[in-house]
C-alpha cells in the first residue's frame, strides 16, 4: 500500500449555520478522532447533509469554527481543504473516463502525468478495479461507479473521508456487500471517515461511533451498542431499532443503578440511568414482548391481536392492550397466534430501557 | 495549472496590475482613427504624438488629469510580498482598483471634446484648454486592471467564499451589462426630456409624447390614419393572435395525429432562423405586389385593376403571421406534449368524450403556454423593423417611426427618444407578462418522465380544422420560399420571366485581375463585412452569455435577481430601440464608437448574449451539481470546474448559442440600420436599400446566398465543436435536446 494518508481529526465547536431564518444547524460541537468512522444519522432534512458539506467546505457555518487536523478552516473553501468527498450520486465526470475520473484532482492540483498514472492505477486497484481505467463511468455498474467515486476520493490521500449516503444508490442486496467493504477498506487504511446515512442498519454495521441528529441539533452520540441499548430519549428509542414506548412508574432505586419499576400489572428490575421515583416512559424493543394465548393462570398483561402479519421467519403482531397499541416481532413461528385471539403479555427485560425524556 | 493551496498565492493580482500598466504606459490611451489593428499609429509619431501616446505621455503632454491614475497602479506594489490572508492585501487592492476604476470612468465623461463636460465644472475651475477624444484599447486595459484588482480585493477579503474568478467573472459582466445596456438605455431616457435648445426640460418629452401622430384615434371616423401607438398596438395583437392559433393547430397535428409528414413539419422551425426578417415580405411583394404573380394571374382573370392592397396592414400582417408562426408552434409544441397522457387516460376513462377531454382537460393545460406564444408573437411584431419598412405603406407602426425620426429629414434624437421608450414600455409589459405565465407554467403542465400512455386522439372535427388549416398554411410557406430561392433566377419579376444569372453575377462576380483574385461584384463589401463580424461575435456572444449562466446557476450572491434581470433586459428591448440608443450613447467620448466595426459587434453580443444565459441555464440546471462540487472537493478551483467538467458537458449548448448568434447578426436589421456606415455595411441594410430602389432581383439573390451561408455555417460549427464522448447517457443527450429547443424558442 503507498498511499500515505495522514488521517485527521475533526473538530466542530457550536456551529451554527442558517439559511435566511431557517436554521439548518444549531449550536452543534462534536469531534472525532483520528482513524475513526462515524457516521451521521437522522431522518432527512436533520441537518446531517449540511453538517458533512461544512466539513467539505461546500457550505460555510454562519457562526463557529471548523477545525480539521488541528487547522482551523472555518474560511477556506472546498478547494483548499484536504477533504475528500464520494456523493450520493457519486458525481462521476460522464465525459472522462475512469482513469481521468481517478487521476482528476492529482492532475488539477499540478502531478506530472506518469505519477498520476501510477497513482490511479494503485487507487484502481485499491478498490478491485484494476482493469478498468479505459471505460467510461456510464459503461459500469451501480456498483463499479460507486467504487470509483471512492478511488477517486482516496488517491488524494485525504486527511478525511466524507460519505454522503453512499448506498442509496445500490440494489439491497448489494448494499451490505459494499458496506461491508468501504469499513474493511476505512480499517485498513486507517482513515478518518465521516458517513451520512438515514438508514439505522447501515449505520449500526459500519460506525465506530454514531451521531444521531434530529431538527437541527445532536439527539445523542454514542456507539452503536450504546444508542441501541441507552436511548437517551423516545426519538432515539425509536428511530435505532423499533420501539414501543409505554408509560411506567419507578417504584424504588437501589443501588447499584438499578430501578424497580411497574408496568401495568408487571414489574422489573431495570438499569435506572440516573433516574428518580416517580412516572417514567420506557421503551420495549418489539421481539422482546413475549405473548401467550390468554389462560387464567397466567399473570401478563391481556390483550388482543388486532393484525397478525406473516413474514417467513417471522410473525408480526399488532396487539391493543392498556398500554395502547403493541408492535409486537415473534420468531416462533410454530406458535403462531391467530387475529382476534386475547393474549397475555410478559417482557424481556435485555430490550427494555428507561427514558429520561 | 497552478497549485491552489496557499503556496502561490502570494500577488495573485500581479499580471492584471501589469495590464493596467500596459493599458497606462504602452498603448496609445485614446482610440486611433485609422484602427488600432491597422497599427499605423506604431510609425506615425507613437509615442509622443498626442493621437496616440499612452496616458503617461498624455499626462505630460498637459492632460494632466490623467497623472492621478499613478496612485492606484503604483500602491499595489506595496503588497505585492504579502499574502492574500494579510488584511492589508484585501484593503490595497479594493481602494485602488476601486478608486482607479471610478476615476478613470469619471475623467472620461467629465473632460470631453470640448473640455469640461458640464458648465457647473466650468464655472468652477475656468475654461479649459485642454480636450480628449473617445478611450481606446490603453484606457480599456487599464480600465480592466483595476477592475479585476478590485474584484481581487474584494474576494481576498472573503466576498463569494474567496473565489477570485467568480468576484472577477461577476465585476466584469457588471461592468459590460452597464456600459453596453444601462448606459444607451440611460441615455435614451435622458434624450427624451431635452428639448432643441439642448436643456432638460419636461415640457420637450410631453410635446413629443402627445402628439396626434402618436395616439390619434382618426382613423375610427375618417378614412385618416391613427396614431403609430394604435397602428403597433393592433398590429401586434392580430399578429399575435393569428400566429398562436396557427401554431397551436401545428402544434396539435404534429403530436395528436398520424399525419404522415408530421416529422417534417419541426424542420419549419428552422427557418425563420435562418430568414432575414424583410425576406418574406418581399417574396409576398413577388407575388402579390401590383407585378406579383398572383396579382396579375387575378387581373388577367377577374379583369380587375391591380391592387395595392399589400402595401399596409394586411400585408405586414400576412408576412409577419409567415415569420412567426414557426416560433409558436416551437413552443406550443413542447406544451402540448407536456400535457400528461395519463390526465388525458384518465379523463377518458371517467367517461369524457374525445372532445370533452380536449376542451375541459387538455386545453386548460395549455393555457399558459398559449399565453406565452401570444406574448411572444406581440413582442416580436413589435419588435419587427423589416417587414414593416419593406411592406408598410402608410400604414406607420413605432419601430419604423423611430428609424425615420432618426435618419429622415426631421433627425429629432428627442423625438425618436420618446418612440423609444413607448416601444419600450410595450414590450417590457409584454415581457413582464410572459415570466409572469412562464413561472405558472411548470405548476400547471406536467413534464413525468417515466410516464407511459398515449395522448388522446383528437375529436375527428378539430383534427379536420387543424388539417385544413395547416396543410395550405404549410405549402403557402413552401411557395414563399420557393420563391425566394427561384426569384433571383428571373430578370425582372412580373415582365420578364426569363431565366439569368445576371442577378447573381452582378452582386456576385469574382474576376482573375493581374493582383490575383478580384471580388466584382457589388455586394462583397457588405457580404464580407457581415460573416468577419458575425464570426467575431458570435464566439463573444456565447463566451459572455454562457458565463452568465454558470454564475446564474451555479454561484450563490446578494443582487442575483437584478443582475440576472439586467443580463435578460436587452432581450426585451426592440432592434430599432438599441439602434437609437446606441448612436446616442457611442457617438460622443469616452465611448467613441460610431462608424467602426466594434460597435457592430457589441450591438450584437448585448443583443443576443440573452439567449446564450437561457441556454445555458437550461442546460446547466440539468447537470448535477455535485459534478461541480466532486470536482471542488477534489481541489479544483471554480476556473478549473467551469473548464474541465461544465464546459466539456455543455457542447451542446455552446454549438446552439455560436449559431444562434451567428445566425442572428447575419439576419439582423433594425439595430444594424442605425450603426452601419461606408466602411462597415452589413448585408442586410444592403438589402433594404436595393429593395428601396426597386432592385428585387439582386435582394432576393442576396437573401438567398445568406440563406445557404447561415445553413453552411450551422452545420460548420456542429462539425467543428462536435459531439460528446458519453455513451448511454440519456439523461444528458435530453439536456442537449432542450436546450436547443430552447433556444429556438427565443428565435
Amino acid at each position: 500500500m503507498s498511499l500515505h494518508l495522514r488521517p485527521g481529526s475533526v473538530v466542530f465547536e457550536n456551529i451554527t449555520k442558517k439559511y435566511g431564518v431557517v436554521t439548518a444547524i444549531d449550536d452543534v460541537s462534536f469531534s472525532i478522532e483520528p482513524g475513526h468512522l462515524v457516521t451521521l444519522l437522522g431522518p432527512s432534512g436533520c441537518g446531517k447533509t449540511t453538517t458533512l458539506r461544512m466539513i467539505a467546505g461546500l457550505e460555510h457555518p454562519t457562526n463557529g469554527r471548523v477545525i480539521i487536523g488541528g487547522k482551523d478552516v472555518t474560511s477556506l473553501p472546498a478547494t483548499d481543504r484536504d477533504v475528500s468527498m464520494v456523493f450520493q450520486s457519486y458525481a462521476l465526470f460522464p465525459h472522462m473516463t475512469v482513469a481521468e475520473n481517478v487521476g482528476y484532482g492529482l492532475s488539477v492540483s499540478g502531478l506530472g502525468k506518469q505519477e498520476t498514472g501510477e497513482r490511479v492505477e494503485e487507487g484502481l486497484e485499491l478498490v478491485g478495479l484494476a482493469g478498468y481505467g479505459q471505460r467510461l463511468p456510464s459503461e459500469l455498474s451501480g456498483g463499479q461507479q460507486q467504487r470509483v467515486a471512492v478511488a477517486r476520493a482516496l488517491v488524494l490521500e485525504p486527511e478525511v473521508l466524507l460519505l454522503d449516503e453512499p448506498l442509496s444508490n445500490l440494489d439491497a442486496k448489494l448494499r451490505r456487500k459494499v458496506r461491508e467493504e468501504i469499513r474493511d477498506l476505512q480499517q485498513k487504511l486507517g482513515l478518518t471517515a465521516v458517513y451520512v446515512t438515514h438508514d439505522q442498519e447501515e449505520a449500526l454495521a459500519v460506525s465506530d461511533r454514531i451521531i444521531v441528529m434530529n431538527r437541527s441539533v445532536i439527539a445523542q452520540e454514542g456507539t452503536p451498542r450504546e444508542l441501541y441499548e441507552k436511548p437517551a430519549s423516545s426519538f432515539i428509542a425509536d428511530f435505532i431499532g423499533d420501539a414501543n414506548l409505554v408509560e411506567g412508574e419507578i417504584v424504588a432505586t437501589h443501588s447499584p443503578n438499578e430501578a424497580t419499576v411497574r408496568i401495568a400489572s408487571l414489574q422489573c428490575n431495570l438499569p435506572d440511568r440516573g433516574l428518580a421515583a416517580g412516572p417514567v416512559k420506557i421503551a420495549i424493543r418489539p421481539d422482546c414482548v413475549l405473548l401467550e394465548k390468554a389462560s387464567p393462570e397466567l399473570k401478563g398483561i391481556k390483550g388482543n391481536i388486532i393484525h397478525a402479519t406473516y413474514l417467513g421467519n417471522q410473525i408480526h403482531y399488532t396487539i391493543d392492550s392498556a398500554l395502547g397499541e403493541l408492535f409486537v416481532v415473534d420468531y416462533r413461528i410454530d406458535r403462531a397466534i391467530t387475529a382476534g385471539s386475547d393474549i397475555s403479555m410478559t417482557f424481556a427485560s435485555r430490550g427494555m430501557a428507561l427514558l429520561a425524556s | 495549472m497552478g497549485a491552489e493551496g496557499g503556496k502561490f498565492v502570494r500577488a495573485a493580482f500581479l499580471p492584471w496590475l501589469i495590464l493596467g500598466w500596459v493599458g497606462f504606459a504602452v498603448l496609445p490611451w485614446y482610440l486611433v482613427e485609422d484602427g488600432f489593428w491597422a497599427f499605423q499609429w506604431l510609425i506615425d509619431g507613437y509615442p509622443l504624438d498626442s493621437d496616440y501616446a499612452p496616458a503617461l505621455v498624455q499626462a505630460a503632454l498637459g492632460n494632466v488629469w490623467l497623472f492621478p491614475l499613478l496612485l492606484p497602479l503604483l500602491a499595489p506594489l506595496f503588497i505585492i510580498r504579502k499574502t492574500k490572508t494579510d488584511p492589508d492585501y484585501a484593503r490595497v487592492l479594493i481602494i485602488s482598483g476601486g478608486f482607479g476604476f471610478a476615476y478613470l470612468l469619471a475623467q472620461g465623461f467629465i473632460v470631453g471634446i470640448s473640455g469640461w463636460e458640464y458648465t457647473a465644472l466650468e464655472n468652477l475651475f475656468g475654461p479649459m484648454n485642454s480636450r480628449q477624444y473617445g478611450m481606446g484599447y490603453g484606457a480599456l486595459l487599464t480600465a480592466t486592471g483595476f477592475l479585476v484588482l478590485f474584484t481581487s480585493g474584494l474576494a481576498a477579503a472573503g466576498s463569494l467564499r474567496g473565489d477570485v474568478f467568480v468576484t472577477s467573472a461577476i465585476g466584469i459582466v457588471i461592468a459590460l451589462v452597464a456600459t453596453f445596456v444601462f448606459l444607451p438605455v440611460g441615455k435614451v431616457l435622458i434624450s427624451a426630456f431635452i428639448s432643441e435648445s439642448g436643456t432638460y426640460a419636461f415640457a420637450a418629452f410631453g410635446e413629443n409624447f402627445f402628439t396626434r401622430k402618436i395616439w390619434g384615434l382618426a382613423c375610427i371616423t375618417t378614412t385618416a390614419s391613427c396614431g403609430v401607438a394604435w397602428n403597433s398596438l393592433f398590429l401586434a395583437l392580430l399578429t399575435g393572435v393569428s400566429t398562436t392559433l396557427l401554431g397551436l393547430a401545428f402544434a396539435l397535428v404534429a403530436t395528436r395525429t398520424d399525419f404522415r409528414w408530421k416529422k417534417s413539419l419541426r424542420t419549419l422551425t428552422v427557418l425563420p432562423i435562418i430568414t432575414p426578417p424583410f425576406v418574406i415580405g418581399l417574396a409576398l411583394i413577388l407575388l402579390f405586389g401590383r407585378a406579383g404573380t398572383i396579382t396579375q394571374f387575378v387581373s388577367d382573370l377577374l379583369g380587375v385593376e391591380p391592387g395595392r392592397w399589400l402595401y399596409g396592414l394586411p400585408g405586414i400582417w400576412l408576412a409577419q403571421t409567415l415569420s412567426f408562426t414557426p416560433i409558436a408552434f416551437l413552443v406550443l409544441i413542447g406544451v402540448v406534449e407536456g400535457v400528461s397522457p395519463s390526465m388525458e387516460e384518465a379523463s377518458q376513462t371517467l367517461g369524457a368524450s374525445r372532445w370533452n377531454t380536449f376542451k375541459r382537460v387538455s386545453l386548460p393545460l395549455m393555457r399558459p403556454g398559449l399565453a406565452n406564444a401570444f406574448l411572444i408573437g406581440f413582442i416580436e411584431s413589435m419588435a419587427d423593423f423589416g417587414n414593416p419598412m419593406v411592406l408598410g405603406g402608410n400604414y406607420e407602426v413605432l419601430s419604423t417611426e423611430i428609424f425615420f425620426a432618426i435618419v429622415g429629414a426631421q433627425n429629432d434624437q428627442g423625438r425618436a427618444a420618446v418612440l423609444a421608450i413607448l416601444l419600450l414600455c410595450f414590450t417590457l409589459s409584454a415581457f413582464f407578462a410572459q415570466r409572469v405565465w412562464l413561472g405558472k407554467k411548470s405548476y400547471t403542465t406536467v413534464a413525468g418522465k417515466a410516464e407511459s400512455g398515449a395522448h388522446a386522439g383528437m375529436n375527428p372535427l378539430l383534427r379536420n380544422i387543424c388539417l385544413g388549416v395547416t396543410l395550405p398554411w404549410a405549402a403557402f410557406t413552401l411557395a414563399i420560399y420557393g420563391m425566394i430561392l427561384f426569384g433571383g433566377f428571373v430578370i425582372s419579376w412580373g415582365r420578364d420571366h426569363s431565366l439569368t444569372l445576371q442577378h447573381y453575377s452582378n452582386a456576385f462576380s469574382v474576376d482573375w485581375a493581374e493582383h490575383g483574385l478580384h471580388w466584382e461584384g457589388t455586394a462583397w463589401d457588405s457580404f464580407w463585412t457581415t460573416i468577419t463580424i458575425s464570426a467575431i461575435a458570435a464566439p463573444l456572444t456565447a463566451a459572455l452569455g454562457l458565463l452568465t449562466s454558470f454564475l446564474l446557476v451555479r454561484q450563490k450572491f446578494r443582487g442575483k435577481n437584478l443582475f440576472e434581470f439586467g443580463t435578460m433586459l436587452s432581450f426585451a428591448i426592440p432592434g430599432t430601440v438599441i439602434g437609437v440608443s446606441y448612436i446616442l450613447a457611442f457617438n460622443v467620448p469616452p465611448f467613441e464608437l460610431t462608424g467602426t466595426g466594434v460597435i457592430l459587434v457589441l450591438c450584437f453580443v448585448f443583443r443576443n448574449m440573452p439567449v446564450g444565459v437561457r441556454g445555458g441555464i437550461a442546460a446547466m440546471t440539468q447537470l448535477d451539481k455535485s459534478l461541480d462540487e466532486a470536482s471542488l472537493t477534489l481541489g479544483a478551483n471554480s476556473l478549473t470546474t467551469l473548464r474541465r467538467v461544465i464546459l466539456p458537458l455543455l457542447r451542446p449548448a455552446i454549438v446552439a448559442a455560436l449559431v444562434y448568434s451567428f445566425v442572428r447578426a447575419i439576419t439582423s436589421v433594425s439595430a444594424v440600420i442605425f450603426l452601419v456606415s461606408a466602411d462597415h455595411n452589413m448585408a442586410t441594410s444592403y438589402i433594404i436599400g436595393l429593395v428601396e430602389n426597386g432592385q428585387y432581383g439582386i435582394a432576393i439573390a442576396y437573401s438567398s446566398v445568406l440563406i445557404i451561408v447561415m445553413l453552411l455555417a450551422i452545420f460548420l460549427v456542429q462539425r467543428a465543436v462536435g459531439e460528446r464522448k458519453l455513451r448511454r447517457d440519456n439523461r444528458l443527450e435530453a439536456t442537449s435536446a432542450k436546450s436547443k429547443s430552447l433556444k429556438e424558442k427565443q428565435a
